[in-house]
């Protein structure tokens, strides 16, 4: 145990914040820029720039030239919805991963781990089945229901092990696969009787964006914007919560409200990430793991650059699962498993000091 | 600020009973904590000291009786003014998140800081004279899992100081140090009780220390007060033999005229002839 706290305790070298920063905005634009311009239909550079910037009143001087309608069409409503979509889903994932993190007082806990994802994907599938169009107060139902079903995992599986103080990994994932199993039983219970729907459903499990037009985007944003705002509103008391409920409740802090309302910004964010991209996996875990690396745990700067980093990492996930098989597409959840469940099993591997 | 009158008790206890369930844990405790005093809480194991410290720092709420603290039910003061009056330092803690020992501190600001704000000038002052207080400014940018157990909870009493507190709570912080990080602990708080003007309420372990440090001690038995006092009177051979069912001797201190217990063998050694 010595071993491994003077392993942990290593004290690390910190670059600024606003370098992170700095990098993650050079990274997401210069993704973006690639993302565009990559894909299946061929389009020349030239037809690119000319459709970017031809629209531009400014740009128009340099590049008078006509727009290609079909190229048009591709850019702007094909791969740029989908672009910001992967960003914002990263980020989303991102956050309620550091969200949950904090909460359970456990680097493990993630979305995908603790049955959240499962929860919002059967949410999303009633939604489906039901054929529902119908909206609540000018919000999607897919979502909405998506929302019912994160809640409801996620407090049952905080239920049984946040009872006493910090969840040891073994409950977590205990409590997290058995809450995931049984949700994901009544998924396949639905698929049994309404299979017309199959391939769609099928498709959240996999988790992508295939489907992704600007309705996706405009549908999900009320839930994200809140979900980030109710998360970032509790940087400083997520910080307080690392050092235990006794000592934060010391400090003036109301632990138990401060629960109710992460687990509620957390189940926003994952609600609104499913509904509209299925289940991807090991986002929550990989991003915030590495960003606590380079930043450490202070929240305040931890879950911001998460977010950005989130939808870093999803862009270009995404993006690579375009191109690696092009003309066909691999679901993206499929790959962040590839990265994030042996990154998982490394982790576990280096923190049996928590297991027990 | 409104300065509370200088001539209420900081905490007055009034029949505070505690129970789990059906198990009483305390039962009717009444006394008073004075004002920039040291107080000790002593008595054996589940005595209900623990408890008694968690029922004053809302923790836990009294099933009965009523707990004043500067004159003011404690039940009619919010979480975030109650950090601003008490500090709490427990027996021990562990963090797994690697935070500076400068961040731990400035959480102490918490219950100063409305959402978003960022710390003040002020603020930091605060921060930086707690840490000077107790010693620790020199390791500020180390993380905290990388100190010594004495280092920590140096550390804990310049986050509590950083509440800018008039009562600080500690509940056995000694018990998991060494004789001479023990020593120094005690020192400093003895030092800040005059030099911030605390009240200090402290349980402690070893009843040397207690009477060694402290103005006044409570001897907790069962969930009772069993004696109530200045050392010398509380620690008479009668009631330590009554409450630990230990023979002890006792002798003042030549240098500080406290009593010093010596700890005797459980029955008279057998006289070989």
């Amino acid at each position: 145990m010595n071993v491994k706290m003077t392993k942990r305790s290593c004290p690390v070298q910190r670059r600024p914040l606003s370098f992170w920063l700095a990098v993650l905005v050079l990274l997401l634009v210069f993704l973006s820029c690639a993302a565009l311009a990559l894909g299946p239909a061929r389009l020349s550079v030239a037809n690119v720039l000319q459709a970017i910037l031809g629209s531009t009143p400014l740009g128009k001087r340099f590049f008078p030239g006509e727009i290609d309608p079909l190229t048009q069409k591709i850019l702007f409503e094909l791969r740029l919805p989908r672009i910001i979509l992967a960003i914002l889903v990263g980020a989303a994932l991102a956050v309620a991963g550091v969200v949950f993190q904090g909460l359970f007082r456990n680097p493990l806990a993630d979305p995908y781990i603790l049955g959240a994802s499962s929860g919002a994907a059967f949410g999303a599938a009633i939604a489906l089945v039901s054929g529902s169009r119908l909206l609540l107060f000018g919000l999607g139902a897919r979502p909405l229901f998506a929302f019912a079903g994160t809640l409801l995992t996620t407090v049952l599986v905080y239920r049984i092990t946040g009872k006493s103080g910090r969840s040891s990994i073994t409950t977590l994932l205990l409590a997290g696969i058995a809450v995931s199993a049984f949700i994901s039983a009544l998924t396949t219970l639905l698929l049994y009787f309404y299979q017309e729907e199959l391939g769609r459903v099928i498709f959240w499990t996999l988790g992508g964006f295939s489907y992704t037009r600007w309705g996706e985007v405009q549908v999900v944003l009320p839930y994200l914007i809140s979900g980030f705002a109710l998360a970032y509103r509790y940087v400083r008391e997520l910080n307080l919560l690392l050092l235990g409920e006794e000592k934060a409740h010391q400090l003036g802090l109301d632990v138990v409200r401060l629960q109710r309302s992460l687990l509620f910004a957390a189940s926003l964010l994952v609600a609104a990430a499913v509904s509209v991209a299925g289940t991807i996996g090991f986002v929550g875990l990989v991003v915030p793991h590495v960003m606590r690396l380079l930043l450490g745990p202070d929240h305040r700067s931890l879950l911001p650059l998460s977010a950005l980093a989130g939808g870093v990492f999803l862009l270009a996930a995404d993006t690579l699962a375009r191109m690696l098989l092009a003309p066909v597409e691999l679901p993206v959840g499929i790959l962040t498993s590839f990265v994030g469940g042996p990154f998982f099993l490394y982790l576990l591997r280096n923190n049996r000091r928590i297991m027990h | 600020m409104v300065k509370p009158e200088d001539d209420c008790p900081e905490i007055e206890l009034q029949e505070v009973s505690f129970a789990y369930g059906e198990e009483t844990i305390l039962s009717r405790i009444s006394f008073t904590v004075p004002k920039r005093g040291f107080t000790g809480l002593i008595g054996p194991n589940g005595s209900g000291k623990t408890t008694l410290l968690k029922c004053l720092d809302k923790t836990l709420t009294p099933t009965a009786g009523r707990i004043l603290l500067a004159g003011k039910d404690l039940m009619q003061i919010d979480l975030k003014t109650l950090a601003r009056m008490v500090g709490v330092v427990p027996q021990q803690w562990e963090v797994d998140f690697a935070f500076s020992v400068w961040e731990i501190v400035m959480m102490g600001r918490y219950p100063f800081l409305s959402p978003f704000a960022r710390e003040s000038r002020e603020d930091r002052a605060i921060g930086r004279a707690a840490m000077e207080a107790t010693n620790t400014l020199a390791f500020a940018d180390r993380p905290v899992t990388e100190l010594s157990g004495g280092e920590r909870q140096r550390v804990l009493v310049a986050q509590a100081l950083a509440q800018k507190p008039e009562l600080l709570l500690l509940d056995e912080p000694t018990s998991h140090l060494d004789i001479n990080h023990t020593l120094e602990l005690c020192e400093l708080l003895k030092k800040l009780q005059r030099s911030e003007n605390l009240t200090i309420l402290a349980v402690f372990h070893d009843l040397n220390l207690a009477a060694r440090y402290c103005d006044q001690l409570v001897l907790l038995n069962e969930g009772k007060v069993y004696a109530c006092g200045a050392p010398e009177q509380v620690l008479s051979t009668e009631n330590l033999e009554a409450v630990f069912g230990v023979r002890v001797r006792l002798r003042p201190e030549t240098e500080t005229g406290r009593p010093t217990i010596i700890f005797l063998p459980k029955t008279e050694p057998e006289v070989e002839s």
